[in-house]
């Protein structure tokens, strides 16, 4: 893992302007950024381990607990608000079990609200592992989840 | 161009001819709008679906992708370019009205099916037989916008260089370089008027002639593409990102030239993968050509981007956080008063920094001059301004109109007004630091100066239409939601204040409030907007006071009576049937979650209020109409 990492830092850089793209794309390759992800990032840029944690908090793009096998992210513009994203946002909180930010107990499905995606056209949007879902409902939110969890229970069978 | 302009460089030439190809070939072209709006919509189906079909056919026809032409509502369009003829734009298509689509093509014909209008082409006949296909200046979206800055997205494809080039592109950027100096440049921009799009409105041509007067240790300059569109309900950069990258790198680059800067970054936010995917392009294929790095078309001028992403904080639109995010640290603002950007910015340089619309007008203003970007819009905000015309209203998308155009023209003219014709009760302009303005002054002419005297302010460009289901307590609570959590907490006045904000308008939205708690909301909004310290939270109060302002007896409704007449504020409404009206379909007890409605097949239902979490899933599927909200 450690050599992986070190590679994304080579590819931008050992620098603390590098740190944004640093984290993000390590999040991209391991679905989370861990305590050890951390530390070696923070040594190898050359910054303190409270500074990267703390940078590492501050913005909501980053996660520092592993995520569901899919990620549901629910729209929460003002546009997808005046159009009942609130709603469609308790539909999937329910449907799931979950709030905002936390991950199903079987590991399955991540849930997170988002401020804005800039779909609002066609808000409500609901995005499902980049796939994005315009005009949602309730009901369509919660047959989107069944339908995904569907789709994970014959993808078991195979 | 004028005829001063020496001789276009080759590879320019060459990049035009090229384009020229792709753009207007001798053969059908076909190009999909494939931006977030269009593949949320289906267009990657479409866009196999025309794929497959073409090839399967043996028809000669090229296949394209394309941005967004703004028409977001009736996405997925095709634009579709037979030679010879104008362009066809086919809206809300699917893959099975793509094949009827190629049918048709494949019989020589232009269908009327499906076909939202045509566009005029120079030299091109009109598509279509006894006006069956309506110009786009018919269609009211489309009648009272004048595109300039959107002018190409919808029709070139984003990744194409060559495009962009064969419909004028880097001709300005040629005419800066080859015939104008930095200062002639800055005097353009100043003539023109032009005013910073992503909401504050400073002059840019000023901003930019401050920063190549301040002094710099090293003579280092920054430049800074502010693309992290935060607002919620505003997309234009996205818009222009995903349609029409390289003007704004042209207009970097301009800027760059001007100012005297040799790097440049674009800060992009990580809720548009599309966007950066795109521009990340741009760069790469611009640098590949010679018209970014070392020595551009040979003129001894050098420039290079870097592209940032974002992580999800609004405040970092904000400038000092923004530069301190690209600098590697927590994105958080700093006072202001003794540190201005374009004199000690990015790494302690002097930086210009300009959102995204801003930059890509400033090619137009070269290249068509001056007066004639002043001669749009009003006295005092010229040009043209694209607006996210979203919400409550019929046609959603992005426009581009002249300033000064009224909120009432945008809303009815171009949106059709509310959709299933509810009444029209407010608009929201500028995001978290705009306001609500009511339909009593739908008149106000939008630009810089007259909405922030109705308590809101034009901002960025989102405007969020809401019709009488929109409650403006709601509306306000929201707000105070979004800032609580975009709050930096470095000042206590925004991040302690809007907390009370937000708890105080919870309790109005529950009915636990009391007549004091709306005088105390507005002396807290006036401490927080005097004490903060940057202008996320001097803006802050803004929906309350706006809503405040003109909503004032929706508020009083809540307090004295419990009632949202709305019928928004969950804690307030109650649900029940009307048992003579109630037909016995069952479809609410198929809708509701926690199984609170109970009644025999075609007899009357009734819900446990005990069980009912208000969640309103009956109410919407009811065909008989006969869940009562209260």
């Amino acid at each position: 893992m450690e050599h992986e990492i070190d590679q994304i830092i080579d590819r931008h850089g050992a620098k603390p302007t590098a740190l944004m793209a640093i984290l993000q794309d390590v999040q991209q390759a391991h679905g989370y950024l861990s305590e050890d992800a951390l530390r070696r990032i923070a040594y190898r840029v050359g910054i303190e381990v409270p500074q990267i944690y703390g940078v590492a908090t501050y913005y909501r793009s980053l996660r520092l607990k592993p995520p569901g096998r899919h990620s549901i992210v629910a729209c929460m513009g003002t546009a997808c608000h005046v159009r009942n994203s609130p709603r469609v946002l308790d539909a999937l909180k329910q449907e799931l079990g979950v709030e905002p930010g936390e991950t199903t107990s079987d590991g399955l499905f991540s849930l997170d609200s988002v401020n804005c995606l800039g779909a609002c056209a066609l808000g409500p949007v609901v995005v499902v592992d980049g796939r994005y879902y315009a005009r949602m409902t309730p009901l369509k939110a919660r047959r989107l989840v069944q339908e995904y969890r569907q789709r994970v229970g014959k993808e078991a069978q195979k | 161009m004028t005829d001063a302009t020496p001789t276009l460089p080759q590879v320019l030439q060459e990049l035009r001819t090229a384009g020229m190809d792709s753009l207007r070939p001798t053969r059908p072209r076909i190009a999909v709008g494939t931006a977030t709006c269009g593949l949320a919509s289906g267009a990657a189906d479409v866009l196999a679906a025309l794929r497959d079909g073409v090839a399967s056919r043996g028809l000669d026809a090229l296949v394209t992708e394309t941005g967004c032409i703004g028409y977001c509502q009736v996405e997925p369009i095709v634009d579709v370019l037979v030679p010879g003829y104008h362009r066809v734009l086919y809206s809300t298509m699917t893959p099975a009205k793509a094949e009827a689509l190629l049918n048709s093509l494949a019989q020589g014909r232009i269908p009327a099916e499906d076909a939202l209008c045509q566009i005029p082409m120079e030299g091109a006949r009109r598509a279509g037989t006894n006006g069956s296909i309506p110009l786009l200046a018919d269609v009211p979206f489309f009648a009272s916008q004048v595109k300039t800055v959107t002018a190409n997205c919808g029709f070139i494809n984003p990744t194409s260089i060559e495009e962009y080039a064969a419909v004028g592109g880097f001709s300005a950027l040629w005419k800066v370089l080859s015939q104008m100096s930095p200062e002639d440049v800055i005097e353009a921009v100043k003539a023109s008027g032009l005013r910073g799009r992503g909401g504050a409105g400073f002059p840019t041509g000023r901003k930019w002639e401050s920063c190549r007067r301040a002094e710099s240790p090293d003579g280092i300059r920054y430049l800074i593409c502010n693309a992290d569109e935060g607002d919620p309900g505003a997309y234009m950069d996205r818009g222009l990102l995903e349609g029409s990258p390289y003007s704004v790198l042209e207009g970097m680059i301009i800027g760059a030239y001007a100012i005297g800067a040799s790097q440049g970054y674009v800060y992009i936010r990580h809720e548009y993968p599309l966007a950066r995917r795109l521009l990340e392009n741009a760069i790469a294929r611009a640098r590949e050509v010679g018209l970014l790095g070392e020595d551009i078309l040979g003129t001894g001028f050098s420039f290079d981007i870097e592209v940032s992403q974002g992580g999800g904080a609004f405040v970092c639109g904000e400038s000092t956080a923004l530069v301190a995010s690209i600098e590697g640290r927590i994105g958080e603002p700093r006072d202001k008063q003794h540190l201005r950007t374009v004199q000690s910015g990015l790494f302690g340089r002097p930086t210009v920094l300009n959102n995204v619309e801003t930059w890509a007008n400033v090619p137009l203003i070269i290249s068509n001059g001056p007066q004639w970007f002043a001669s749009m819009g009003t006295r005092t905000s010229t040009g043209t301004k694209v607006f996210s015309l979203v919400g409550q209203v019929k046609n959603t998308g992005l426009i581009e109109v002249p300033m000064g155009m009224t909120l009432r023209q945008i809303i009815y003219e171009l949106g059709g007004g509310p959709p299933d014709g509810k009444r029209l009760k407010a608009v929201q302009t500028g995001g978290p630091s705009g306001g609500c303005i009511p339909e009593s002054l739908m008149d106000l002419p939008v630009d810089f100066d007259a909405l922030s005297k109705a308590g809101s302010m034009m901002g960025s460009g989102g405007m969020i239409v809401m019709d009488e289901d929109t409650c403006m307590v709601d509306v306000a609570k929201y707000f105070m939601a979004f800032l609580m959590e975009e709050s930096c907490g470095k000042c206590i006045p925004c991040r302690e204040g809007v907390k009370r904000m937000h708890q105080i308008l919870t309790d109005i939205a529950e009915g636990r409030a009391s007549q004091q708690s709306l005088s105390l909301l507005e002396e807290l909004a006036e401490v927080v907007q005097d004490a903060s310290l940057c202008g996320l939270g001097k803006t802050a109060p803004n929906p309350v006071l706006s809503t405040i302002r003109h909503f004032r007896s929706e508020y009083e409704q809540h307090i004295l009576d419990r009632r949202c007449p709305a019928g928004v504020c969950r804690a307030l409404l109650r649900y029940s049937i009307d048992a003579d009206l109630c037909k016995g379909c069952g479809a609410c007890v198929d809708a509701c979650p926690t199984g609170a409605i109970s009644g025999e097949l075609r007899e009357a239902h009734s819900i446990t209020q005990d069980l009912c979490i208000k969640c309103g899933s009956c109410f919407d599927v009811c065909p008989a109409k006969a869940v009562v909200r209260a």
